[in-house]
């Protein structure tokens, strides 16, 4: 089980994202250091990157991202610090709770952010991962601070920034 | 050998590899390679018929495997095979209203849904179970539960499922804290005496656990309020100390399709179920119809161990926590039954009754009762009036002992219950053994009888007056009124 923290930022970016595809689904790309990634520790979530939603289908209530965006998105971080360690997507007028075609879909390793949003706004954010025996997607701890309360050395602004 | 690069989410089956070598000659003989090597891989990499999954993109040399000749693309020493994941999702059509209709109160999970930094700390131990976890807390802060009766056995439950972080609990009752209760009903302290139950348990709650809702309802439940007050609630713990309450708990948990996690207590003996209509019997299934109202007194009356509501209690409260979690088996068709003196847990089978009035397929009783006169309630104060039962008042029976010719007084208590406290000049014939010792007392006298409070001296006073005891009377509200009204100084228990 792996925590997410999603800087207050990020998560309004991502829901101003889900709002402006309503009612489609919206998605894209979790971004955080590389160098953090192998501790089994919170993820610390330091950019978002929009998707397209590429479903070729009933786009209010599927989403894809095509393995060639992931791949020309990793690409593009190439050289960069960043990495790509999950996805958000939106559920338009359904709770923040995975769906069994999510979890079907899902791959391990990777953070799933799903946020709730009607046309009243948007709602429930939670964030769920693939267990280890691959087949229960299980929802992890997801903690939003608010930029102030980030250690310095770990802010979006980089170290040093400060 | 050709190179493959493996995706992050694909290393878990590579033991981190990054990168592997593999002997080939196609992409589709690439991946099938893998899925040998790394078994764990194959169901992620391949469809159970075989084909490539559509969510992953092959790549030779960054070149799309379909703008080539897809699983049958050749490959040569050299090669480099890159594997990328397609991420999709979605929600579930079947669920989803049309677009825009929706209000926002519709949706489960809102507002905004997560543990916060201390609740994570808080329910550090539950989220360390994966039966409970992340999600089962959430759940368990979403759920209401409603506790009917703050007593002897509301008590414990409350305290653990507040403690637990159940979301809303709602609490009946409208007696006020007493000397009495604090040898078994742990809400309560020393300094709450006199005050009302709701007040002093909501206060508790609240510090215990000030991210718990507490609703309280300060009145009795009734045929006219059951179905409301319960209806918001996920499960009613039922821990009530009376017939009347406890169908009237099942017939309202049976008509909402709501669990009803009883217990009841007496003596030194508990009892335990999770009666619901929707997946077994119900109360009524066990027992059709009261017993004789004479035959059990209530624990006010009987006595009960201290302890004994305490375990009885948490039964009931570890049930409801299992049901809001959806996780073991629930005490469904199972009457559990423990007696504390011999310290031993024994289980009966309980069948749905096909007769079964209320929750059989074919009910005859579809709404609710007058659930007192169903159970043949003596009432405690001045409902025997009602019946034609002769009675006196304290302040007259005084005035009468004072005169010229007193009248005989007949205590129908128990004895330990004589031993602290009786009225001058009265015998003590138990209620019980009232039938087999009629020859102690004289017909030809005026007689008053009383008990704590007057529901065994009414039931003995009708026995008298039928058996032809032509002059009979009860002492209107027992010994308790009595203390209060002649005679202070009198202990009340």
């Amino acid at each position: 089980m792996r925590p997410v923290q999603v800087p207050s930022p990020l998560v309004e970016a991502i829901r101003r994202h889900a709002r402006e595809a309503y009612p489609e689904e919206c998605c894209g790309f979790l971004l955080a250091r590389a160098d953090a990634l192998p501790i089994d520790a919170p993820r610390l979530i330091r950019a978002i990157r929009r998707a397209a939603n590429a479903s070729e289908g009933e786009r209010r209530r599927r989403f894809v991202i095509p393995a060639e965006e992931l791949r020309s998105t990793e690409r593009e971080l190439e050289g960069t610090e960043q990495v790509v360690v999950g996805f958000y997507h939106s559920h338009p007028d359904y709770p923040a709770r995975p769906s069994q075609f999510d979890q079907e879909n899902a791959w391990p390793w990777y953070s799933y952010l799903v946020l709730s949003v009607t046309a009243a706004g948007t709602a429930a954010l939670a964030a769920f991962e693939l267990d280890a025996d691959n087949a229960t997607f299980r929802e992890v701890p997801l903690v939003t601070p608010s930029a102030d309360e980030l250690d310095p050395t770990e802010s979006l602004r980089g170290p040093g920034a400060r | 050998m050709v190179t493959v690069k493996i995706p992050m989410p694909l290393r878990s089956f590579t033991d981190g590899a990054a990168e592997i070598t593999v002997e080939a000659e196609t992409v589709g003989g690439v991946v099938l390679a893998i899925g040998e090597r790394f078994p764990g891989s194959k169901t992620r990499l391949l469809h159970p018929n075989g084909k490539l999954r559509s969510f992953l993109g092959f790549y030779l040399n960054d070149e799309d495997i379909r703008n080539l000749e897809g699983d049958l693309t050749p490959v040569k020493e050299g090669d480099v095979v890159s594997i990328v994941p397609a991420i999709a999702g979605g929600s579930p059509a079947e669920a989803r209203r049309s677009a825009s209709s929706v209000p926002l109160s519709v949706l489960p999970n809102l507002p905004e849904e997560t543990l916060d930094r201390d609740e994570l700390r808080r329910y550090s131990r539950h989220l360390l179970l994966p039966e409970v976890g992340l999600a089962g807390q959430k759940k368990l802060r979403r759920s209401k539960v409603l506790l009917v009766g703050a007593g002897g056995l509301g008590s414990p439950a409350a305290l653990y499922l507040a403690a637990a972080g159940v979301g809303e609990i709602g609490l009946v009752d409208f007696d006020e804290v007493d000397l009495s209760n604090l040898q078994r009903q742990i809400l309560y302290s020393a300094r709450d005496l006199g005050r009302p139950k709701l007040e002093a348990a909501r206060e508790r709650l609240e510090a215990l656990n000030p991210g718990v809702r507490v609703v309280p309802y300060l009145t009795p439940l009734s045929a006219e309020n059951a179905l409301d007050v319960l209806r918001p609630y996920d499960v009613v713990v039922d821990g009530t100390d009376n017939f009347p309450t406890r169908y009237l708990v099942n017939d309202a948990c049976v008509l909402l399709g709501k669990p009803n996690v009883y217990g009841s207590i007496y003596r030194f003996e508990g009892q335990a179920s999770v009666f619901d209509a929707t997946k077994g019997p119900c109360y009524r299934c066990l027992f059709p119809e009261p017993p004789p109202a004479d035959l059990v007194p209530s624990c006010a009356e009987a006595g009960v161990l201290g302890v004994l509501p305490g375990l009885i209690g948490l039964i009931q409260a570890t049930e409801t926590v299992k049901i809001l979690l959806g996780v073991g088996e629930p005490l469904v068709g199972r009457l559990l039954l423990y007696d504390a003196l011999a310290m031993r847990f024994r289980e009966l089978k309980l069948r749905k009754n096909p007769e079964c009035v209320i929750c059989s397929t074919r009910p005859t009783q579809t709404g609710l009762i007058d659930y007192p006169a169903f159970c043949g309630v003596p009432a405690i104060a001045a409902e025997t009036d009602g019946q034609g039962l002769p009675e006196i008042t304290p302040e007259a029976l005084r005035d009468e002992l004072a005169g010229a010719d007193p009248p005989t007084l007949l205590d129908v208590r128990d004895p330990n219950e004589w031993d602290i406290v009786h009225l001058p000049n009265a015998r003590l014939i138990p209620r019980a053994q009232l039938p087999g010792r009629l020859n102690e007392i004289t017909s030809a006298r005026r007689i008053v009888v009383y008990c704590r409070t007057g529901g065994r001296s009414s039931q003995a006073t009708r026995l008298l007056l039928d058996l032809g005891f032509s002059n009979v009377r009860n002492l209107r509200g027992g010994i308790t009124a009595w203390a209060e009204k002649v005679d202070p100084s009198l202990p009340t228990y």
